[in-house]
């Protein structure tokens, strides 16, 4: 082998210009296949259908103030990433308004609720409530705790029935639950034909997937399913993340989209924004006073619209009682401390979360959302003037 | 360093060295030497982290934890046996799966290849390794598991259903899924381990079994490979440690539910799968304790395997006979 040396220089270079010719070669291959993929698997481009606003929540006209002089001009918030479109958005136009910079970190609810009582952050986000135990750890760190609701979200239950139409496939609670329990497991099962009479439904099994990752949506889901079925609640319950007695799990939205388009006779479960911007088919669910709704933002918002509301706002609002509500519905809260510990950044905070639950709603509705009806507006306007520093409330309206 | 004869040895090397050495050698020894215990500082914090974070699951659930069945937040009941299970038989499928074709493409490289393919086709193999697992992982749901679900799950099902290994619906997403993207993962590092060892077979082996009239396949089969057999088993063993930490991609295809099905057709969970997925909202003491603990036992796992590959990759760098070209 050594008396090969001498030409070991031009074997480089041969193999240099094979190096080169190789990867040309490797990556026009790969572009006609992430082409060929490309537009095989994005069929459905984002097309935001034209949800009209709900004029009910929706105020415009009136400005909110700014915060005085001597308020903290920088707040970091962490939490629920649902809401993080929304809330950057907001962060914004909060900004371009009164020149104050929030930052908000999309780390998951359950991660918000451990910075706030860590008080690392200067409010935190959540989809869900906070439990007893994380209430008493929070109120141990820094006293009470509010949760005020920003906006509405539902959850949209979407299937793979090749011919049937966005809204066309009817569920009840028991059916929908008893899907998940698996004791539903063909399309033509006779509960499901009996509310679908003039659907044919194809004898395909019920593939079920739900999300592998702990989430919000989750956790509405779940809590839905608990309050229409007995048999859920005891078997299985409400959380981030349960034990599924069924099928396949998916990672966030897309992951669960993915699967049931791949899968013929599979049903899923997302948010209502992503269902709408990927235009997925989604089924029609029958509501606590019978009639079959189909999820928009005016029927998310409606959830929340005649229906009692605890002054805490602490209340999971799935299976509403109004009439045209859709029934898979829960608010997002930010979280944060009746009592700041900083006069600066909670006179800040505070005319934060006044402009969000009013001017801040005109956005929503762009961007997927359900503004909050006017007498959940109200709540949290009670709320954000409970917030105070060493007794004095923070909120100094004109 | 040698000590000149005025001082005695009992001396402590760091003052005789700040009596003669100059400053730059003492800053520079000091510097170095935090640099280095710092890596070993590091690593020991995160394993007494993990082991401290995980008390509270540790002293709730004991050595039960690692035969429980249940992972269920609700009931705040947590066993890892399915998430073990799950990293274990994805790993196994992997290296199953990836094993002949990175040994069969090292020794192609090593000894078949022409001379101008080798450079840049070993590049091309090595790149694979840069492609982020988070590509691979949406290659995988976009590509990977269509094709699995339809024909693979299909063919499968049809001629061995009968095996307990391919029953269930084909879901696609699953642990062949999980196994089948993890080989592709590690198909790089064992290739290019085991092109190394092979390398390191010096010339006179080959050209002994040649001129002793062998054919070209007995020629590798019996001097080459026989030759470097513990290198290969370290460049195995090194994929393996990949493929059980392996965390993103294994999230997207493996559909994950946390039973412990026998079927590689039914979706499962990895222990780093499971913790990537849950962690942001476990949403009490308990839940984070646990899947602070499944890291842990993780950690133990995939140092198990690197230790092993360490040792037996160290054995052939050391052989004498192993002189490379």
């Amino acid at each position: 082998m050594r008396t090969e040396k001498a030409r070991h220089s031009g074997r480089f270079r041969r193999g240099l210009f094979g190096l080169i010719a190789l990867t040309l070669a490797a990556s026009i291959a790969a572009f006609l296949l992430s082409a060929c993929g490309g537009s095989g698997g994005s069929s459905s481009t984002p097309t935001v259908s034209g949800q009209s606003p709900t004029a009910q929540a929706t105020k415009t006209t009136a400005q909110s103030p700014c915060p005085p002089s001597g308020a903290a001009n920088a707040l970091t918030g962490a939490g629920a990433s649902f809401p993080y479109p929304l809330y950057s958005k907001w962060t914004a136009q909060f900004d371009k308004q009164c020149g104050i910079q929030i930052n908000y970190q999309p780390v998951g609810s359950g991660a918000g609720i451990s910075q706030i009582t860590a008080k690392t952050v200067d409010f935190g986000a959540s989809d869900g409530i906070m439990t007893d135990d994380q209430v008493a750890a929070a109120e141990a760190a820094g006293g009470p705790i509010l949760h005020v609701p920003m906006t509405s979200g539902a959850v949209a239950i979407i299937a793979n029935l090749p011919g049937i139409q966005q809204g066309q496939l009817k569920l009840t609670p028991d059916v929908l639950a008893d899907i998940y329990l698996k004791k539903i497991t063909k399309w033509n099962d006779s509960r499901i034909a009996a509310v679908n009479s003039g659907l044919s439904l194809p004898s395909t099994d019920i593939a079920v997937v739900h999300r592998s990752d702990g989430s919000g949506t989750t956790f509405i889901f779940t809590n839905y399913l608990s309050k229409v079925s007995q048999e859920w609640k005891d078997k299985v319950g409400n959380a981030t993340t349960v034990q599924w007695p069924g099928d396949i799990g998916g990672e966030k939205n897309d992951g669960v989209a993915q699967q049931v388009k791949q899968t013929p006779g599979a049903i899923g479960y997302v948010e209502l924004a992503y269902a709408i911007q990927n235009n997925l088919s989604w089924a029609s669910l029958q509501n606590k006073s019978g009639k079959y709704v189909e999820p928009s933002l005016e029927a998310t918002t409606a959830a929340s619209t005649g229906v009692t509301i605890p002054d805490d706002t602490k209340v999971m609002i799935t299976d509403s009682t109004n009439p045209s509500a859709y029934p898979i519905v829960g608010f997002t809260w930010i979280l944060a401390y009746v009592n700041q510990p900083d006069r600066a950044k909670g006179e800040s905070l505070v005319y934060y979360l006044w402009w969000s639950i009013h001017d801040g709603q005109q956005y929503s509705s762009d961007l997927l959302y359900a503004p909050l009806p006017t007498d959940v507006v109200k709540k949290a306007e009670a709320e954000i003037k409970s917030i105070s520093y060493q007794g004095q409330p923070l909120l100094q309206l004109p | 360093m040698q000590a000149t004869a005025s001082e005695s040895p009992r001396t402590p090397g760091i003052v005789r060295l700040l009596r003669r050495a100059r400053p730059g050698d003492v800053l520079f020894r000091v510097v170095i030497t935090f640099f280095g215990a710092s890596v070993l500082v590091l690593a020991a914090l995160m394993l007494w982290q993990l082991a401290f974070e995980s008390r509270e699951s540790i002293s709730a659930f004991g050595w039960g934890f690692l035969t429980g069945t249940r992972w269920d937040p609700v009931s705040r009941t947590f066993g890892a046996a399915p998430a073990i299970y799950g990293t274990l038989v994805s790993s196994a499928i992997a290296v199953v799966l990836a094993v002949p074709v990175s040994l069969g493409a090292a020794i192609y490289l090593s000894e078949m290849a022409p001379p101008w393919l080798r450079h840049p086709a070993s590049f091309l193999v090595e790149s694979l390794a840069a492609i982020p697992s988070v590509v691979f992982g949406l290659w995988g749901i976009y590509v990977l598991v269509p094709w699995i679900r339809s024909p693979v799950e299909r063919v499968l099902g049809d001629h061995l259903g009968f095996l307990p290994l391919f029953t269930g619906p084909p879901f696609g997403v699953g642990m062949l899924a999980a196994g089948a993207i993890l080989a592709i993962m590690i198909l790089p590092i064992i290739t290019a381990i085991a092109r190394d060892s092979l390398l390191a077979v010096p010339s006179s082996q080959r050209e002994a079994m040649l001129a002793l009239g062998a054919t070209k396949w007995e020629m590798i089969s019996r001097a080459v490979l026989q030759y470097c057999r513990s290198g290969l088993v370290g460049a195995v063993l090194l994929g393996l440690g990949r493929a059980l930490g392996e965390t993103m991609a294994v999230t997207m295809v493996i559909g994950k539910t946390y039973d412990i099905n026998t079927s590689l057709f039914a979706p499962a969970s990895t222990a780093a799968s499971q913790i990537a997925s849950e962690f942001s909202e476990a949403s009490f003491s308990l839940y984070t304790s646990a899947l602070m603990e499944l890291a842990l036992i993780l950690l133990g796992i995939t140092l198990l395997v690197n230790v092993a590959a360490r040792l037996l990759v160290w054995r052939i760098a050391r052989s004498p006979e192993a002189i490379r070209e």
